[in-house]
């Protein structure tokens, strides 16, 4: 670990001009996901060796989890923290105690782990009550599973190709799930219908020369105020086999469903957003991983109003709990931390 | 370019007279083997004659998506291994119906071009010499077709499927036109392949009888090289519009067709079978693309999902058909994808190590030639160049590799004589 600023006390405020990278840690492989717990004491991060890293960032100690047999990206909590859920593309889905502690040079084994989907798993949300667990598959499924027991509650199918993100309404009551042609599927839990869906087909090409699907709905964020839906993906496919491809945020009404506007990223070679978070003041706080990669930083009906190069390709992002702080997975086999505050 | 077939050799006379005969005669075969045969002893006959598949999976398939999965390790990407009916030989996940068909096929896993540009590798794998500015060298399908080539087909010998149609290629190098290949796509059959509303087959009989007449009484004093190919490409035309339902995909049952699969690769690996049972001795279908530098697991997801349902398909069709034996398979590509997987999820070119397989005609089954090493970054075990596979196909279906062409009275050999066969492939 290298560390880039002092333990001091936080600053309280959040000023997106001031991002700077705090901390991070090298690892032997590189890194595709990454979550902060909720209680915002660890940082968990998945790696292309199959495992989960989680660094505790009081003491910068470091831990293992193995279980998977192939990569994965899903990862979520109990709201109270306790209970690790992971979802890999070996399609199993796997439970962990978040804080456990292995005995020295072992790794973490999971409490409970099965097959729940036939093939990917690429995507997995946990109910804001922490009572369900939605999973999305290559199977062109999404399943709910019961957090407790680890049985399945519930199939909901509907997408007629894979399904690349999840998202659960703070509400309780839906679920959205987006896929590789540009659909967002709004489905009731309550019933298991599917009540609406938005189109984001924007973020969707199909090459006729490669005669390949492309691009797709590589991540959601509801606004703090439920009032704005963002969606993040590609656009611009000129040349999907090699990457050439521009980033791209289509912005929803939640409440009419209509798109309201796009946010682009300038001079983001080659981008794909792959995961965008709301700050509490509506900032949407984008991760893009490109030939670099960057924190864009956009407000409501503004182009972006800040961008903050990190010195690696971002693979996936996440926000801390409670500070004005981003996680990111990067492909140089670091994980960093972003503050989106003055030095101390 | 002129050449010294306007020298009016007899021999040269007398070959294109008698080609133009065995066209007709062919014709009358053809419809004898369709309609009066048994099929039992159709199929029998059928087995006699030998044929080549190629399925190129164009851009350069990953090795470890296919064929050489390397799981476990940092360069293996996401996807696991599967076993195959072949105890002991794996395949990669997104290949298990191929891996059914293991017991039929042979994989080589150590294929070194040691060149990662598209053209000049491809060109290696599919000519087997390295691509030279002072010489140009036939595509195996010409050399196939002109070996294997027993004069009794109305159809050419050497037939490229592909998305678009009606394209003639200048593969054949020294070979002449002749065997160079003919493209013909699957939608809706044979394109511009009927005659001109208003125009009744015995029009067109004596339009093209005159046409000759004319061509022969033009050709005794003034034949070259672009006449022959144009009286070629005529010739061929008219007979491939005699046979234009062999083209027809549709004429297959739905079921065999859903079977193939309702995609591109699937209808031309289709069309495929009905060419190669009519005796098209070299028939290639090219699968694009695989040329995934940014994202190479969810395209090799979708691009090897439908290689798979098309391929094993027509390897079990070809088996059931009793047109295996006789018939060499090869699942080619010009070169594999890098163990690194770069920041964009993708793999960039690798040609010193990657996968091929083969099957049918001459080739051991269940075989597995070559070791990379652990991470798939090395070959660890029997490295095997173009040339050798060259070698190994012509053996493979009887043809000698040592042997040489006479061209205009020059010696060509058929196959580089640097290389050498794969024996212990060959059956």
């Amino acid at each position: 670990m290298s560390e880039a600023e002092s333990s001091t006390p936080e600053p309280a405020t959040f000023d997106i001009q001031a991002s700077h990278v705090a901390r991070e840690w090298k690892y032997s492989a590189p890194f595709i996901g990454c979550r902060y717990d909720p209680t915002g004491r660890y940082v968990f991060a998945a790696s292309m060796d199959f495992t989960i890293q989680r660094w505790d960032l009081q003491d910068d100690s470091h831990t293992t989890f193995a279980a998977h047999e192939s990569w994965l990206r899903g990862i979520g909590f109990s709201p109270d923290g306790q209970q690790l859920v992971s979802a890999g593309y070996d399609g199993k889905l796997c439970f962990w105690e978040t804080a456990a502690s292995p005995a020295e040079g072992q790794a973490v084994a999971p409490t409970r782990e099965f097959s729940a989907h036939e093939g990917w798993v690429r995507w997995l949300a946990v109910h804001p009550d922490g009572k369900l667990i939605a999973t999305a598959g290559n199977d062109l499924k999404v399943k709910l599973w019961s957090a407790e027991t680890g049985e399945l509650v519930q199939t909901l199918e509907g997408h007629a190709k894979h399904i690349y993100s999840l998202l659960f309404h703070p509400g309780g009551e839906l679920l959205l799930s987006g896929d590789l042609q540009g659909v967002v599927n709004q489905w009731e839990l309550a019933s298991g219908k599917l009540v609406r869906s938005l189109d984001a087909k924007l973020l969707y090409t199909y090459h006729g020369g490669q005669q390949v699907d492309y691009g797709g709905v590589r991540c959601m964020a509801l606004s703090t105020d439920g009032k704005r839906l963002a969606c993040g993906g590609l656009h611009k496919a000129t040349n999907p086999f090699a990457g050439v491809q521009e980033p791209l945020v289509l912005v929803f009404d939640w409440e009419t469903g209509e798109q309201i506007r796009t946010h682009e990223a300038t001079e983001v070679p080659r981008g794909i957003v792959w995961r965008l978070v709301y700050e509490p003041d509506g900032t949407l706080v984008g991760g893009i991983g490109g030939q670099a990669g960057f924190l864009t930083f956009w407000k409501e009906e503004k182009t972006e109003v800040h961008k903050l190069a990190l010195p690696n390709t971002i693979l996936d992002l996440d926000q801390h709990p409670s500070e004005f702080a981003v996680v990111t997975a990067h492909h140089d086999n670091h994980v960093r931390i972003t503050r989106m505050t003055a030095k101390a | 370019m002129k050449c010294n077939y306007a020298c009016n050799s007899p021999e040269h006379t007398i070959a294109r007279r008698d080609f133009l005969g065995r066209l007709a005669a062919g014709a009358c075969t053809m419809t004898g083997l369709s309609s009066l045969v048994h099929p039992a002893a159709a199929a029998q006959i059928a087995a006699q004659k030998k044929r080549v598949l190629s399925i190129f999976l164009s851009g350069g398939v990953s090795q470890f998506e296919s064929f050489d999965p390397k799981p476990g390790t940092l360069t293996g990407g996401p996807f696991r291994a599967i076993p195959t009916s072949v105890p002991g030989i794996h395949v990669c996940e997104l290949l298990p119906k191929t891996a059914q068909q293991m017991h039929r096929l042979s994989l080589i896993r150590t294929v070194n071009t040691n060149n990662n540009d598209h053209g000049l590798s491809r060109y290696q794998i599919e000519r087997g010499h390295a691509q030279s500015a002072t010489a140009d060298f036939p595509h195996i399908g010409a050399i196939v077709a002109k070996g294997l080539d027993e004069g009794t087909s109305p159809l050419p010998g050497h037939i490229h499927v592909s998305s678009g149609a009606g394209s003639r290629s200048s593969n054949s190098a020294y070979l002449g036109p002749k065997y160079a290949s003919i493209s013909v796509g699957t939608n809706g059959g044979l394109q511009n392949s009927e005659l001109p509303g208003g125009m009744t087959a015995t029009i067109n009989d004596q339009r093209q009888a005159f046409r000759r007449h004319a061509n022969e009484r033009f050709l005794q004093r003034r034949r070259t090289a672009e006449t022959d190919a144009y009286v070629e490409s005529h010739e061929r035309a008219i007979q491939l519009m005699a046979n234009r339902e062999i083209f027809d995909v549709t004429k297959e049952s739905e079921k065999c067709a859903a079977q193939y699969g309702e995609f591109d690769l699937g209808k031309q690996c289709l069309l495929a079978r009905r060419l190669l049972e009519h005796d098209i001795s070299f028939v290639q279908v090219s699968h694009s693309n695989y040329d995934t530098h940014a994202e190479n697991f969810n395209f090799h997801i979708e691009q090897l999902g439908e290689f798979d349902q098309a391929f094993a398909t027509l390897i079990d069709d070809l088996a059931q058909r009793g047109m295996l034996d006789s018939t060499l398979v090869m699942v080619l590509t010009e070169f594999g994808r890098t163990p690194n997987i770069n920041y964009r999820y993708g793999r960039d070119h690798w040609g010193k190590g990657f996968s091929i397989a083969l099957a049918g005609c001459g080739i051991q089954p269940g075989a597995v030639i070559g070791a990379m090493n652990k991470d798939g970054t090395e070959i660890a075990d029997r490295e095997v160049k173009p040339a050798d596979l060259f070698h190994t196909y012509l053996r493979a279906i009887g043809l000698d590799p040592q042997s040489e062409f006479d061209i205009d009275g020059r010696s060509v050999p058929m196959a580089d004589p640097t290389g050498m066969a794969v024996e212990e492939l060959l059956a």
